[in-house]
């Protein structure tokens, strides 16, 4: 390659709270307009802010959990632009003094493992929504009118920048599935980009590769999935390179993403560029953070991703692979190690919860949190192969039944008589039909061609619909056949 | 008897005594009002109705035992940037000359929850930008003592309320000295507690980190009796502080002996008022008579203060104002797309004095200039905040002039606003170092025009000032002499 990307995310992570971070409104997504605000979060003269506890924590533990130090004094600041859906004209942020700083978070990429800085996180208020309609009916006269929502006023964010250590789109969206999953193990954030609770601008440059001067950046705003991350990012480069190639040079501007059409476009250049006239908030005191504090939320952090994929390598032995997949999603983990811990053997679970499960889950497009089957009927489904009752093979029609209705592995088995035919008194007039059936095979295979006792298998397999024991199968088979 | 002319105090008791009642001093307050408001114009708004509606509900209940509400019944006057619920609160700004709160402020739910009765609403300078209440977005307020003068600003209003008796006593707010100025002109005691002491919940914000609630009396007695009320911490404020609250009437009588009390001499200037520098002489010779030790001291950054308040004050007014944009509430004139209308509402909305200080904070915050200006500005602020720690070691309170003239003439000052801004030069370093601070009368000029002394105190000790103030006052009689009106 002779060019180089490096590129740099700030990530706002809507943050899980019953309210929003300077009032007592609720922070529930999908409400009526403007019915989940109050004199604070809109704004009205006179009003002030006052910190919503929780919020503090989940910064320190999203600190924590990526390795930031945890200011001892932090400050909040006033961010000042004009915006119909800010109602105050400014947006209570943080700029000099942020609450976590200098942290990092290590990825893993082509199977190495890449460590990406967190430059800070800080804490901030969202704005409301802006609602434009074009209706006759609206307003005197009709025409254009846009409304305001305030809903989502004051709703917490965090706001997480990465240095520019990105290299790559791919690295980006690993960046972005481990943050996600960092966060969402803390229970700071859902995690949910459609709805809008992670949000992700990037900073893009591009250079030489070898050269360790920056190039001209762009800011991309809008990226609102993971697979726009890579598509926004790889178009952006890709129009960066074009640019330097046809002997011109990027300009320092904020674009914006266009999912619908797929490229990026300028929103406003470096002359436009607002100047926010931050200033310390003088309506909030500055936090002074005690170290009881950290130390408590420290010890209440639940195992994070990178530890978790460690000890189910060093516990469980299972392949990397499958660890760092398991690993993936706390309540995938989650329902893994319960599988396991109620006697499922290790890596058995993991092939089933990696492989059925995960289809039939990606079929209904639904999440593990919506999985409908238990881990506990898993693991008694397992028994059941073990004890010779039922075939791997009948296994995988029993694992989607249950996942369908709900009912216990027995009562399906019970049911459909799906039980393993080991019986070999059963099983030797099918086996004595199909060697009789099938002249040419048995000489070929008396003639030394082995091979075909699979083919044989395979046909008494089918007049049993896979209910025969393979093992008592093959010994009759090649009882029948010498 | 003229009931209006009552203390809170005096009032109170002849309520209790029953020798009065409830509805005759509502009705002889709002009689006062009609006969001399529309020359002092006091007042934006009145709410009368209310008021005797509620004077005969507080009558029924004056003396039951078991009603431990402190002004039951006492007409007071709130400034009209303190949000009462229901009731026209306008800043006097055109923006919000509509403006109708949702929401009751932490001082005025206080006030209610002990009884007082609303009078109505004092006009100020608009959003409290001001040293002369010229700048009222609906008309100036006149000096009680003299007509052709003004009553200082920013609370003129509140202060001309209470020197005209239209009001037994009102509350006000105090940025840069905007309580204890008024007080000087009008002759009444005018106080402004520490930063954090009284919840600013419910104040319009002109510049959040020197704005405090504050009030206007006739005797500091009364300050005491409001001061127990409106004090404390707030949750609504994060920063009201968790201090404890003392009863402020109970130490008044304690005596002053042996108090060290600190002149500072960077407070008596050379060009000041020769009046007003004799009668605050004379006052600290008055209290050194009845025991206080004066002790010459010197705040060296004082010389700074004004040029550092204004950068501090109008960074923090361009942003605190920045939500009047006519898409909520209040004024909004239309336009061709958002930032026409923007243009046009704040154009229109707001007058010359608060544009001119948006303009000046916005300029102050911009990038690369703020260091030069609010950063500059906060460690000249610490430098006079340090001033005053280090004298408090010495001294018990500080002894000043509350302002370097009396009342000045209509039109005097304000095409010359720097002139206006001087006017604040004794009581601004104050509200930079957070202090308690509280201006008594102390003299008349040979023009018969009230002059005004301030203590100022430690931080959350008011306790002292208020001791000093009353016995100063107990033992002069400047605080009963009334306007001739």
């Amino acid at each position: 390659m002779k060019y180089e990307a490096v590129i740099g995310l700030e990530v706002h992570a809507q943050m899980l709270t019953d309210t929003k971070i300077f009032c007592g409104c609720p922070t529930t997504f999908g409400a009526e307009p403007n019915t989940q605000t109050c004199p604070v979060c809109i704004g009205m003269p006179g009003v002030l802010p006052v910190l919503n506890r929780k919020v503090l924590q989940h910064a320190i533990r999203t600190g924590l959990a990526t390795h930031c130090r945890i200011s001892s004094y932090s400050r909040f600041a006033r961010k000042n632009y004009f915006y119909p859906d800010l109602p105050k004209g400014y947006q209570i942020s943080q700029y000099e003094l942020p609450i976590c700083e200098r942290g990092f978070i290590d990825i893993i990429v082509g199977g190495a493992v890449k460590r990406i800085g967190i430059t800070r996180i800080h804490m901030e208020e969202d704005a409301g929504k802006n609602i434009h309609e074009s209706s006759a009916s609206i307003g005197p006269g009709g025409g254009n009118y846009s409304f305001v929502d305030l809903n989502r006023a004051g709703v917490p964010l965090m706001e997480i920048v990465s240095e520019p250590d990105i290299r790559s789109p791919q690295e980006a969206v690993e960046y972005m599935r481990k943050l996600r999953a960092i966060l969402r193990y803390l229970g700071v954030c859902d995690g949910n980009m459609e709805q809008g609770s992670l949000r992700c601008d990037a900073n893009i440059s591009v250079r030489l590769s070898g050269e360790s001067a920056f190039g001209t950046r762009t800011e991309v705003k809008n990226i609102n999935s993971f697979r726009f991350v890579e598509k926004a990012l790889e178009y952006e480069i890709k129009r960066q390179i074009n640019v330097i190639e046809n002997g011109g040079r990027v300009v320092q501007e904020t674009r914006l993403w266009d999912p619908i059409r797929g490229v990026t476009e300028s929103m406003r250049g470096k002359e436009e560029a607002h100047d926010y006239r931050y200033f310390p908030e003088p309506d909030l005191v500055p936090l002074m953070i005690e170290k009881e504090l950290v130390d408590e939320i420290a010890a209440s952090l639940p195992e994070l991703p990178d530890v978790r994929r460690e000890r189910f390598v060093s516990e469980y032995h299972l392949p990397p692979a499958d660890a760092l997949l398991l690993v993936s999603e706390k309540p995938l983990a989650d329902w893994y190690e319960e599988a396991v811990t109620l006697g499922g053997q290790p890596k058995v679970v993991a092939n089933w919860v990696m492989g059925e499960l995960m289809r039939l889950l990606n079929e209904d497009n639904k999440s593990i949190e919506e999985c409908p089957l238990q881990p506990a009927q898993l693991v008694d489904m397992l028994k059941l192969i073990d004890d010779g009752t039922i075939s791997g093979k009948i296994a995988k029609s029993v694992f989607e039944e249950m996942y369908r209705t709900d009912k216990s592995p027995e009562s399906i088995v019970k049911e459909k008589g799906l039980m393993q035919i080991s019986d070999s008194g059963e099983l030797e007039k099918t086996v004595a039909d199909v060697v009789a059936k099938h002249h040419n095979e048995v000489e070929r295979y008396r003639a030394g061609e082995e091979k075909l006792i699979g083919f044989f298998v395979g046909q008494v397999m089918k007049i049993t619909k896979g209910k025969a024991n393979p093992q008592v199968v093959n010994e009759l088979l090649k009882k029948k056949l010498s | 008897m003229e009931l209006c002319r009552l203390s809170i105090g005096e009032a109170l008791h002849l309520l209790r005594t029953k020798e009065i009642a409830v509805p005759e001093l509502v009705n002889d307050v709002f009689q006062r009002i009609d006969a001399v408001d529309d020359r002092v114009k006091a007042y934006v708004s009145l709410t009368r109705e209310k008021a005797q509606k509620e004077a005969v509900a507080a009558q029924k209940d004056i003396g039951s035992d078991a009603d431990g509400r402190l002004l039951l019944g006492i007409p007071l006057a709130v400034k009209d940037n303190l949000c009462t619920k229901g009731i026209l609160t306008t800043c006097s700004s055109k923006m919000l000359s509509r403006f109708v709160p949702p929401y009751e402020s932490t001082v005025t739910s206080k006030l209610i929850g002990h009884g007082y009765i609303l009078t109505g609403k004092t006009n100020m300078d608009e959003f409290a930008m001001g040293s002369s209440t010229e700048n009222s977005g609906f008309y100036a307020t006149r000096n009680p003592w003299n007509l052709a003068r003004i009553p200082g600003g920013s609370s003129g209003g509140s202060a001309a309320a209470v020197a005209a008796d239209e009001c037994l006593a009102a509350l006000g707010s105090d940025t840069g000295g905007s309580i204890r100025q008024p007080a000087a002109f009008c002759g009444v005691v005018g106080m402004k507690p520490t930063y954090g002491r009284v919840s600013r919940y419910g104040l319009i914000a002109f510049a959040s980190s020197l704005d405090q609630i504050g009030t206007l009396t006739k005797n500091v007695r009364d300050t005491a009796i409001l001061m127990n009320i409106i004090s404390g911490h707030d949750n609504r404020d994060s920063t009201s502080a968790p201090q404890p609250v003392p009863d402020f009437t109970g130490s008044l009588d304690k005596g002053v002996k042996g108090l060290k009390i600190g002149i500072p001499k960077e407070y008596f200037v050379k060009g000041m008022d020769s009046e007003i520098e004799s009668a605050v002489y004379a006052a600290i010779k008055h209290m050194e008579n009845l025991g206080v030790i004066p002790v010459e001291v010197s705040l060296p950054h004082t010389e700074y203060a004004i040029a550092a308040y204004y950068i501090l004050a109008t960074s923090e007014a361009s942003s605190n104002l920045a939500r009047y944009d006519g898409v909520k509430y209040g004024f909004r004139t239309e336009g061709r797309d958002l930032m026409d209308m923007y243009l046009r509402t704040r154009s229109e909305g707001f007058g010359t004095e608060v544009k001119r200080r948006i303009m000046l904070g916005t300029y102050a915050l911009s990038s690369g200039y703020y260091e030069a200006y609010y950063k500059k500005a906060q460690q000249v602020r610490t430098l006079i905040k340090q001033d005053f720690d280090a004298v408090f070691e010495k001294i018990d309170l500080l002894m000043t002039p509350t302002t370097p003239t009396a009342a000045f003439a209509i039109a005097e000052k304000t095409a010359d606003p720097l002139q206006m801004y001087l006017s604040d030069i004794f009581t601004i370093s104050v509200n930079l170092a957070g202090l308690p601070a509280i201006s008594v009368p102390c003299g008349f000029t040979s023009d018969g025009l009230p002059i005004g002394m301030q203590c100022i105190g430690r931080h959350f000790d008011e306790e002292t000032i208020l001791r000093v103030a009353h016995t100063y006052e107990q033992s002069t009689d400047w605080h009963r002499r009334k306007p001739a009106l």
